[in-house]
């Protein structure tokens, strides 16, 4: 009996240490994952004024709707705060509920932005009609895919915060895929002020 | 149902095409009947695909190396000899299979060969050097393992189903683009990239992790050896430059497959961008496989000159301004675009300031010899031979700097000559070095150093022999990459330079002579102690091959010499008063089915099978969710059982097997007597 409690305090402490490990590792994973947007950026920085034959961004940008999915992903984000601070105050009924609502306005998000690349696409603004719109769709595009991973993950965590309740892995998930979350929030904002304010002016 | 996929896709349109792929199901077939014959299916599984051990996924990694280093031997051995015959003929290559076996050539090398061999040696050494048990992620390492091995599984697949690229091995477009290249080569180029690239960026961001995290007691940052610290820098290079691989080969992708204008003629598109965007991740990728070498040639020249590193911070600092350095100076890859001459020249300074902390290097490499006790162990002749070729390549370097004189040899035979003299002695010579001084390590026995120093004989011979022919003949106006040529002048040339990659060809035999003869006689070589060539640094106080664990008692250090100082101050080899539970992670079978999942989806995505990249997309995603829900991956091994172990392995022990480090002792410099205080 002594035996088994003093192997799991060994492995207790080695999950503490290990869970630390990952949250740093999931940083330089942002990093990375920085990197590749910082390059979509800059490809659609050179790319932006080669509308060639097709539309130029004042023609196909609609600041109103852009507006309005800004408006739920800041809200997700706020949402998903809410949640991780209930997950710090050992709530785990609140933390999924806020979690639901987080999955909601992503879910939004993505519908508003599958709109807008489906209206695009039907006018002729597809992305292989210039390189303009390839660099469009792609920076957009891959920010909208990481929502939409974002999304999984997110049912992934109800899931298991509803079977396993706020254990410490989960926690530290949780806390992992916040910052990821955020972090899309970060990149959002850039795609707004690079991509589409500058693109109506 | 199977996309573009036929019956054309086998190669009948050549018989050197068709005897390359039947050689691959050969040789397929044959490990498959070996593996079968000695019913080792079983073991192999369990005991190796599945493991998360670094050590064991470190053996992998190497494995592949050197199977595919034979792969993309084979194709320098025939464009050597291709050009050797091409006079005014058509030599035994149609051009566009000689276009296939230049691009895969230079793939292969790169990504399968250097890549996953610097990647194995820091898997078994770099947890052994900072005193950790493992990495900190040991099922991403597994991962990692098995998206490169995807991606080398992707190129070796295309020698029997479709083509392999022809657009080089950094694919420019647009001839890479899909108007020009419309078959699959290019798909599989792009692919495996991406694969393995995905892996690569894993591994990066593991060995930061292990190297910031999972240091022993005691190890500061400047107590961490050499190896170590180039394995830090080139993990952050990993992490910062992979992923402009990953994006440019996705927009490439995207290009070909859906009608993007990324980098077309028309449309909007920029295929100098393409430039930029490879160089971005390609000219830190030149240091992220040199500088691992780096840190093995400090290890093995300090080893066997006896004496502890001369100019260790310098080499430090040497290391991560080359590491900084390395992401200024891309351009010089194409100074030939036509930026104005400032920004050329501002490129051109920057590549030439490298060579000042390279400089530096080699200057501390030679003190540290300078009135040591050198032994002429093949690791330490690799070194040296290392010392006096690399300085070439870095001269030529020095002249390719500079924009004017890089008009006149910008993709001449001079500059393949240039960055084989770089890569050659710089990165492969290292990895040798590396891999004669920790085979004894990995497996227990020390490799037979007789076929060593003659495999370093024939490399250095034959590398002269083939790249000195190549910088003449650049000056002489031979553009590199040509399938056949019209002027006599240059054949003698190449002729000599075919006798230079026979002469390698030998020294690879002399390799795969030295590994049979050492496993042949391993009983007579064997390591007792775990430090057979009395080494300075912690991965010589485990024993050999380490136990699981690694240490059954995570070491103090006082010293950046580690081992060094124990062996002097009496602490090695002293059994602790009391072994603790260990706690060890679990194996798993997700890495390896991640890694056929990767291929499946990079191999439906070449051929435009649609359905069964979503199926291998989405099992990926439900493998990651798996794994993201399993809180259960660790086991704890008793402390009896450690005990055990460890009693065994120091009971095999004898004082004779143990390196006599009395000469080494502080002495005053008067008396010449022993300072006991300073013990």
């Amino acid at each position: 009996m002594a035996d088994t409690s003093l192997a799991s305090n060994v492995l207790e402490h080695e999950e503490r240490q290990s869970l630390e490990s990952r949250e740093f590792g999931f940083w330089i994973y942002l990093m990375t994952d920085a990197v590749i947007f910082a390059l979509l950026f800059a490809t659609y920085v050179v790319l932006s004024q080669n509308s060639a034959a097709g539309p130029t961004s004042k023609e196909v940008f609609d600041l109103r709707h852009t507006a309005g999915e800004t408006v739920l992903l800041l809200l997700s984000s706020l949402t998903f705060g809410i949640a991780t601070i209930s997950m710090v105050a050992g709530k785990g009924g609140r933390v999924v509920q806020w979690l639901f609502v987080t999955l909601l306005l992503g879910l939004g998000f993505l519908a508003m932005e599958l709109i807008e690349f489906r209206g695009m696409i039907q006018e002729g603004a597809g992305p292989d009609v210039s390189g303009f719109l390839s660099a469009f769709f792609t920076l957009v595009g891959t920010h909208g895919l990481h929502v939409a991973f974002g999304v999984i993950g997110i049912c992934v965590m109800i899931g298991q915060v509803l079977v396993k309740g706020l254990t410490l892995p989960v926690r530290s998930r949780l806390v992992r895929l916040g910052l990821f979350w955020h972090f899309l929030d970060i990149v959002w904002i850039g795609i707004f002020s690079v991509v589409y304010l500058p693109g109506v002016m | 149902m199977l996309g573009r996929l036929t019956i054309e896709a086998i190669p009948l349109y050549s018989w050197v095409a068709m005897g390359g792929a039947a050689v691959t199901v050969a040789g397929g077939l044959a490990v498959f009947l070996l593996i079968t014959y000695l019913r080792a299916w079983k073991v192999l599984w369990t005991d190796w695909l599945t493991s998360v051990d670094h050590k064991r996924i470190g053996i992998m990694y190497v494995v592949l190396a050197l199977v595919m280093l034979v792969r993309g031997f084979v194709d320098a051995l025939m464009m050597r000899a291709q050009q050797a015959i091409a006079l005014n003929s058509e030599g035994y290559l149609p051009p566009e299979h000689f276009e296939q076996i230049f691009s895969s050539h230079g793939t292969i090398m790169i990504f399968f060969v250097a890549m996953p061999f610097l990647t194995g040696l820091i898997n078994i050494i770099v947890p052994q050097q900072i005193g950790a048990r493992d990495v900190a992620f040991p099922f991403l390492n597994s991962v990692s393992l098995w998206l490169t091995a995807a991606g080398a599984a992707l190129v070796l697949v295309s020698l029997v189903i479709g083509k392999f690229s022809t657009a080089g091995w950094t694919g420019y477009p647009p001839y890479s683009g899909i108007e020009y290249s419309p078959g699959v080569g290019v798909d599989y180029w792009i692919w495996a990239l991406f694969v393995s690239g995905v892996g690569s960026t894993l591994s990066g961001i593991n060995f930061i992790v292990t190297i910031v995290k999972n240091r022993c007691p005691g190890m500061t940052y400047m107590r961490m050896p050499m190896f170590t610290w180039t394995t830090l820098c080139i993990s952050i290079l990993i992490a910062f430059a992979f992923p402009a691989l990953t994006v440019v080969a996705a927009q490439l992708a995207l290009d070909r497959t859906l009608g993007f204008h990324f980098f077309t003629n028309g449309d909007g598109g920029n295929m100098m961008m393409f430039a930029n965007l490879l160089w971005i991740w390609g000219h830190p990728e030149v240091y992220i496989l040199i500088l691992p070498a780096f840190g093995i040639f400090s290890e093995v020249v300090s080893t066997f000159s006896r004496k502890r590193l001369f100019g260790y911070k310098s080499l430090v600092y040497a290391t991560a301004c080359i590491a900084l350095l390395s992401f200024t100076v891309w351009l010089h890859h194409f100074f030939t675009m036509g930026s104005s001459a400032n920004v050329n020249a501002v490129f051109g300074i920057a590549t030439m300031i490298i060579a000042v902390p390279t400089g530096v290097k080699i200057f501390d490499w030679m003190f540290t010899m300078y009135r040591g006790r050198i032994e002429f162990h093949p690791s330490m002749v690799f070194t040296i031979g290392f010392m006096v070729t690399f300085v070439i390549g870095g001269v030529t370097g020095v002249l390719l700097a500079l924009p004017p004189a890089d008009y006149l040899m910008h993709n001449s035979t001079f500059l393949v000559a240039h960055f084989h003299n770089m890569l050659i002695p710089g990165a492969l010579f290292g990895y040798f070095a590396g891999l004669n001084y920790w085979f004894p390590k990995a497996f227990g026995f020390k490799l037979d150093a007789k076929w060593g120093i003659r495999s370093f004989w024939f490399w250095i011979v034959g590398f002269y022999l083939a790249f000195m022919p190549l910088y003449v003949l650049g000056f002489m106006g031979m553009s590199r990459r040509m399938e056949h040529y019209a002027d006599p002048n240059w054949q003698p040339y190449l002729i000599v330079a075919f006798l230079g990659a026979v002469c390698v060809l030998c020294g690879i035999a002399c390799i795969a002579i030295q590994l049979y003869v050492s496993a042949k006689t391993w009983g007579s070589s064997r390591d007792v102690t775990g430090d057979p060539w009395n080494g300075r640094t912690l991965e010589w106080a485990t024993s050999s091959p380490p136990a699981e664990y690694n240490f059954a008692v995570l070491p103090e250090v006082s010293d950046i010499d580690a081992f060094h100082d124990m062996k002097i101050k009496g602490t090695a080899y002293r059994a602790p008063h009391q072994y603790e539970d260990i706690v060890m992670p679990k194996k798993s079978a997700l890495g390896p089915i991640l890694g056929a999942l990767a291929f499946g989806l990079g191999f439906a995505m070449v051929w435009y099978i649609w359905w069964l990249a979503a199926l291998c997309f989405a099992l990926c995603l439900v493998c990651v969710g798996i794994r993201a829900s399993d809180d259960n991956t660790d086991y704890v091994i008793p402390a009896g059982e450690v005990a055990r172990q460890e009693n065994e392995r120091l009971a095999r022990l004898t004082p004779a097997d143990m390196h006599d480090m009395r000469d080494f002792l502080p002495r005053g410099a008067a008396s010449g007597s022993v300072l006991q205080g300073r013990v």
